[in-house]
């Protein structure tokens, strides 16, 4: 007698087990990978945070919260009371508002380029987005130095200014936020530039013309039509944008000088002359969980726009 | 409404490109479009027909030439600033609004109060049948529903004329018969002027009152349906419009004409052909004719008043049959003559059959030269 022929469904459960167990087999190369190289490190600096700073830097193995407090507080070192700690809360004022602006820079930039380039012929498009992508190209230590070059005093800017007889002395300009806004704007720019231009690109223009046949004025039109409708691209640019800046450590080091710090200087110092590991470890984390709500608003933004 | 001009361009001249490469889409165009009427642009693919649309609706300034809207020059206007409305052949709705919202568009933009937004989208969805889409997303709708949305859409802010791009191109055929009724009564209901852009002849002539037919930048003919198929004034438009058997011959008189073989025809003198003998006919002409295959009857060979010819083929159409019938004394000419099919049988003309020609009185045209 032959085997009675198993219900089709039974066959394909069958083989969706099986087709599951080998996808888990081939992938798990990468998955150890992942976990060694990615969530172990996290996992260490997690655990680091709860713990007590070394005399010469590195921890010791007692559980502390002093990590996570000496974010907002310090402790008095004759009578150790915990008071608000107003440098670091500048510190983290500063890397918002600077990473907030550098946003809106860049997005201020980016939108009338990013339509520019999406409008061309589609030969010339390929050479603008070419352009655009250049300064990936090169080191971003190099070309912080370059924008350094620009703006300092004996600079580009500066001289030319002076030269002109516009100017009697130089501005001021490293070392100040403003320098590092500059350089954080130009840095990032092309992060902006390119989703913008994959949303325009899918813009389909003859809705502007619809626009202005409805009685739309320029304004209405790209306020009512163009930005609602290439809001993703926008919120994917502001994030990629906002997310490194909030983070960025080599463009305030090198314009913003040592007194100009934002997060990523201020948690490099816990590491380096600071010697408060904890400390270093729990601003870390703190980043972590401000890019990850960020990019939660973002991904639930995103779907809410699909959904529609 | 009152008989009146509700479009008029006056000398219209759109060049495209600079240099060596201007492409002249329309060449002293001047056409005008009476109030409340449903008119058409109709010709093939570049004839100009809608670039002239875009000219009136302010998409596209012209290189000379005037735009007049209801007295008013509006040549420098731009489009948010015309009195006119467009359906789009893409309907190009807005993806991010709703039904709704798109329909109310253009009365937002106007500043109209809320009650009267709501009120008028209202009766807009009611008027294409939409109203129980309303919250819909445009993407969520079928072709003919985005069709009715865009529709909607532009007679909302109650436009002094509709200009409508090609709008039935993207529907299957059934769709755009029903949407093709559906204009007619919109046009009807609403009273506003409509300017139609079409390359489907049967469309333009079952559904305009008046139908401007356009060839390279020009308009070659306008008037009624009816005038633009029995009365073609060139041979293009004879040809685009239906089918049409073309002779030659040479003018005998002002009303007759003799085919290559010597037989003398009489030719229609209305209108049109009076045109075509004050542009200098003058006998002993050699003319184009052009006969509709409908207007040619077939009789049995040597009847009185007949061309001879010979049946070459026929073909069968549902409703009718096609027969090709090669004419004697013609230099081989060939004419297709369009029988309604019997109820039963063929129509009982075998290839190679001997057969007389009669075309009816009055529809053999002077066409020109």
């Amino acid at each position: 007698m032959s085997p009675q022929p198993l219900p089709l469904s039974a066959v394909e459960q069958a083989i969706t087990r099986d087709t599951v167990r080998r996808n888990w087999l081939f992938s798990t190369p990468a998955l150890v990978l992942l976990s060694l190289a990615a969530t172990g490190p996290l996992l260490i600096v997690l655990v680091y945070s709860f713990l007590t700073p070394g005399k010469y830097g590195n921890v010791e193995w007692a559980f502390s919260l002093d990590g996570w407090v000496g974010i907002l507080f310090t402790r008095d070192i004759f009578d150790g009371t915990l008071g608000l700690a107003d440098a670091h809360l500048k510190i983290f004022w500063r890397s918002v508002r600077l990473s907030l602006l550098t946003t809106m820079i860049t997005f201020g930039v980016g939108f009338p380029t990013a339509w520019f380039i999406a409008t061309r012929p589609p030969k010339a498009r390929a050479l603008w987005l070419f352009l655009i992508t250049i300064p990936f190209w090169t080191n971003l230590l190099i070309r912080t130095f370059a924008i350094n070059e620009v703006i300092r005093n004996e600079g580009i800017v500066n001289s030319a200014l002076i030269w002109a007889g516009v100017i009697s002395r130089p501005i001021q300009i490293v070392y100040t936020d403003t320098a590092v806004l500059i350089g954080m704007a130009y840095v990032y720019l092309p992060l902006m530039v390119l989703p913008l231009f994959a949303a325009i690109d899918r813009f389909d223009m003859r809705l502007v013309e619809a626009g202005y046949d409805l009685y739309a004025s320029r304004w209405q039109v790209l306020r009512r039509v163009i930005l609602p409708i290439v809001k993703p691209g926008i919120i994917a640019g502001s994030i990629l944008v906002f997310v490194p800046s909030l983070g960025a450590y080599v463009t305030p080091r090198v314009l913003g000088g040592g007194k100009n710090m934002m997060i990523g200087n201020f948690i490099e110092l816990q590491f380096g002359q600071g010697r408060n590991w904890p400390l270093g470890a729990a601003l870390s984390i703190l980043l972590l969980v401000i890019v990850m709500v960020a990019l939660l608003f973002y991904v639930r933004a995103a779907n809410r726009e699909v959904g529609k | 409404m009152a008989e009146g001009t509700a479009v008029e361009a006056i000398d219209i001249v759109k060049q495209f490109g600079q240099g060596d490469h201007v492409v002249r889409a329309l060449d002293h165009v001047s056409v005008a479009i009476k109030t409340g009427e449903f008119f058409t642009l109709l010709g093939p693919s570049g004839c100009g027909k809608t670039t002239l649309l875009r000219l009136i609706a302010g998409f596209e300034a012209p290189s000379a030439g005037q735009i007049v809207l209801e007295g008013a020059d509006v040549t420098a206007l731009a489009p948010n600033q015309r009195p006119v409305n467009t359906v789009f052949q893409s309907y190009a709705l807005f993806p991010h609004l709703s039904v709704a919202q798109n329909v109310s568009f253009g009365l937002e933009m106007l500043g109209r109060p809320r009650a009267e937004i709501t009120a008028t989208t209202e009766r807009m969805l009611a008027l294409v049948r939409m109203e129980t889409l309303a919250n819909r997303k445009t993407s969520q709708l079928s072709g003919g529903q985005q069709q009715r949305v865009a529709l909607a859409r532009a007679l909302a802010p109650q436009p002094k004329v509709l200009l409508l791009d090609e709008p039935l191109s993207a529907l299957d055929l059934q769709l755009r018969k029903e949407m093709q009724g559906e204009l007619k009564r919109l046009q009807r209901e609403t009273g506003i002027t409509f300017i139609f852009v079409t390359h489907d002849q049967e469309e333009a002539l079952t559904m305009s009152d008046r139908i401007a037919v356009m060839r390279a930048g020009h308009i070659l003919q306008v008037g009624s349906p009816r005038e633009i198929y029995t009365e073609p004034t060139n041979r293009f438009v004879a040809s685009f419009i239906g089918e049409t058997n073309f002779l030659k011959g040479t003018m005998v008189d002002d009303t007759q004409v003799a085919l290559p073989g010597g037989e003398v025809l009489a030719v229609a003198v209305g209108a049109q052909a009076a045109g075509t003998q004050a542009a200098g006919m003058h006998a002993g002409q050699s003319v184009d004719l052009a006969i509709r295959p409908e207007q040619i009857r077939i009789l049995p060979a040597n009847s009185p008043d007949t061309i001879a010819g010979i049946v070459s083929g026929s073909v069968y159409f549902g409703t009718d049959t096609h027969c090709n019938i090669t004419l004697n004394g013609t230099e081989g000419a060939q004419i297709v003559v369009r029988l309604q099919s019997p109820v039963s049988g063929s129509a009982g003309l075998d290839v190679g059959a001997s057969v007389g020609v009669a075309f009816n009185p009055g529809a053999l045209r002077v066409i020109g030269a």
